[in-house]
């Protein structure tokens, strides 16, 4: 089962953890075949946001949301279960700085 | 056999069975709500074929292959699709091998299972409450949600909602590993502990006793405490046992709160106390007793002293000592300072309530005000208790608890 982890960090605290740290727990998941994807992401200020109404297009600049901690990347995960899950949310080193929200992935229902 | 007895016995069998049939539906089927849709009909079928038949040797893998047999039925009723044959074929397969499903092991891990999801950290705690007591004790949403005051609706929701994370999340359907285990069990024992003493002090409303509750919670203590006897476990036990071992004795006839050391000692349930006493003994020799076996033993000091006056308060002092290195808390420093306070004298114990209450944390807590108040009265300072009570009645919501207050009020002498 797929599980996406949201890393959330506060902004003075989105270079807290070192690169090199984060791209090691990749990758060791990624030997141990567990890892889908992950990436870091640029700052909130970066952020752009779309959304059609009525067949036209409205972009603003944000979200600049109203919580101090903002999404700063994200680890797709194939776990067991969500005890795994959890278990390997623990060892993304920005968790002892921010925190991981875990999230089990749902499967697109297309048949109906 | 006649068919009334039959019933009777079906009766017995649902009450000594239905958990432990469910707890094993649910890791067959894989899915609470299915598993309890079997569990029913199950039930059903054996009311139909028990007087025709008799009542089967072993009426638990009966009861589990049926209910495990009606659900893939079920599935296969609504699905009428050649591909599933082959889960039927394997369903009469599974029904001939009846004892495989539910020998004693493996219905005891499946009960252990059950509690550990129920009170699994990803759920709410009031949800995990709410769970326990539906899936693992049998009470019926109803009866929960009358024991905590809650409108049912909102409780079968927040039922429907752990439920719905379990199955989405996938929240395993497992004893955790032995890494996690110590963790995990705090949680259970949390769960327990709590439903405890919501039937022990409701927080608000005018009972302060909910006997069922109280009783629900012994029943799950010693559940765990058979399936998994770890020094903590058995240390809940012994505290939940003495604790209710003076249910008798600590409200008046009028309903008012009797203290601890005005109770009629003769009221305290000896049985409960010997138990009680016996698993804290058991804790403690283990070596690894935590804070539930240390608070029990604080219980069991208090159980044995035949009057107020003879209690060991170098003893509790001592216990709490080791508790508040164990498990620190503003809470246990303030029932530390009463203990002081029974063997140094009051002004010792006020002493040390001043400075905890300096320190803020307790400054909204009702019972430091009033363990001030009392201290401050046997100290002749009048004024000074008064104003604590006064604090204290601002912040209790109890009915019989406010009536104490009151009645301490109006006894200071002006």
């Amino acid at each position: 089962m797929k599980y996406l982890c949201l890393v959330y960090l506060e902004k003075d605290k989105w270079h807290a953890v070192p690169d090199r740290e984060c791209k090691a727990c990749g990758d060791g998941f990624r030997d141990r075949g567990l890892l889908l994807a992950a990436e870091p992401l640029e700052s909130v200020e970066t952020a752009t946001t779309v959304r059609v109404r009525n067949g036209k297009t409205y972009i603003t600049d944000g979200p600049f949301a109203e919580t101090k901690e903002a999404l700063a990347g994200f680890y797709l995960l194939d776990a067991r279960d969500l005890n795994d899950a959890i278990q390997m949310a623990s060892k993304i080193p920005p968790a002892r700085e921010g925190s991981i929200e875990v999230r089990p992935v749902r499967e697109l229902v297309v048949g109906s | 056999m006649a068919a009334d007895s039959i019933h009777q016995a079906i009766e017995g069998i649902y009450e000594a069975e239905s958990r432990r049939v469910l707890a094993t539906l649910i890791r067959v089927l894989g899915d609470f709500d299915k598993a309890e849709e079997a569990l029913h009909d199950a039930f059903r079928a054996a009311l139909e074929q028990w007087p025709r038949e008799g009542v089967p040797g072993n009426p638990r893998a009966w009861l589990v292959s049926a209910g495990r047999f009606k659900a893939i039925d079920a599935v296969r009723r609504l699905k009428r699709f050649d591909a599933l044959d082959e889960v039927g074929e394997k369903a009469d397969v599974a029904f001939i091998d009846t004892a495989a499903w539910a020998d004693e092991e493996s219905v005891e891990d499946d009960q252990l299972r059950l509690i550990f999801t129920c009170c699994h950290p990803a759920l709410a705690p009031e949800a995990q409450v709410a769970l326990t007591l539906r899936e693992v004790c049998g009470l019926t949403t109803e009866e929960i949600a009358h024991a905590f005051l809650t409108p049912a609706p909102t409780l079968a929701q927040r039922i429907v909602r752990a439920k719905g994370k379990i199955r989405d999340a996938k929240i395993p359907y497992e004893v955790p590993a032995r890494a996690d285990l110590a963790d995990r069990l705090d949680a259970v024992l949390r769960v327990i502990y709590l439903v405890f003493n919501e039937g022990y002090a409701a927080s608000s409303g005018r009972q302060v006793t909910r006997h069922d509750l109280s009783t629900e919670a012994i029943r799950l203590g010693r559940l765990l405490a058979e399936l998994l006897p770890a020094p903590e476990v058995q240390g809940l036990l012994a505290l939940l046992l003495l604790q209710d071992s003076r249910r008798a004795a600590r409200m008046s006839a009028e309903g008012d709160v009797v203290l601890l050391e005005d109770q009629e000692r003769g009221l305290w349930n000896q049985e409960q106390i010997v138990e009680g006493t016996r698993l804290v003994e058991q804790a403690l020799s283990s070596g690894s007793a935590g804070p539930y076996a240390i608070q029990a033993a604080i219980a069991a000091v208090h159980a044995e002293a035949a009057t107020a006056a003879a209690t060991d308060w170098d003893e509790i002092v001592g216990l709490y000592d080791l508790l508040v290195a164990m498990s620190p808390s503003p809470v246990v420093e303030l029932n530390r300072a009463v203990a002081v306070a029974m063997r140094d004298g009051p002004a010792a114990g006020l002493a040390i309530i001043d400075a905890l209450l300096a320190r803020g944390e307790l400054k909204d807590y009702r019972l430091a005000h009033a363990a001030r108040a009392e201290l401050c009265r046997r100290l002749g300072r009048t004024a000074d208790a008064r104003a604590s009570f006064e604090r204290a009645l601002k912040l209790a919501k109890q009915e019989p608890e406010r009536r104490l207050i009151e009645r301490r009020l109006a006894e200071l002498q002006p």
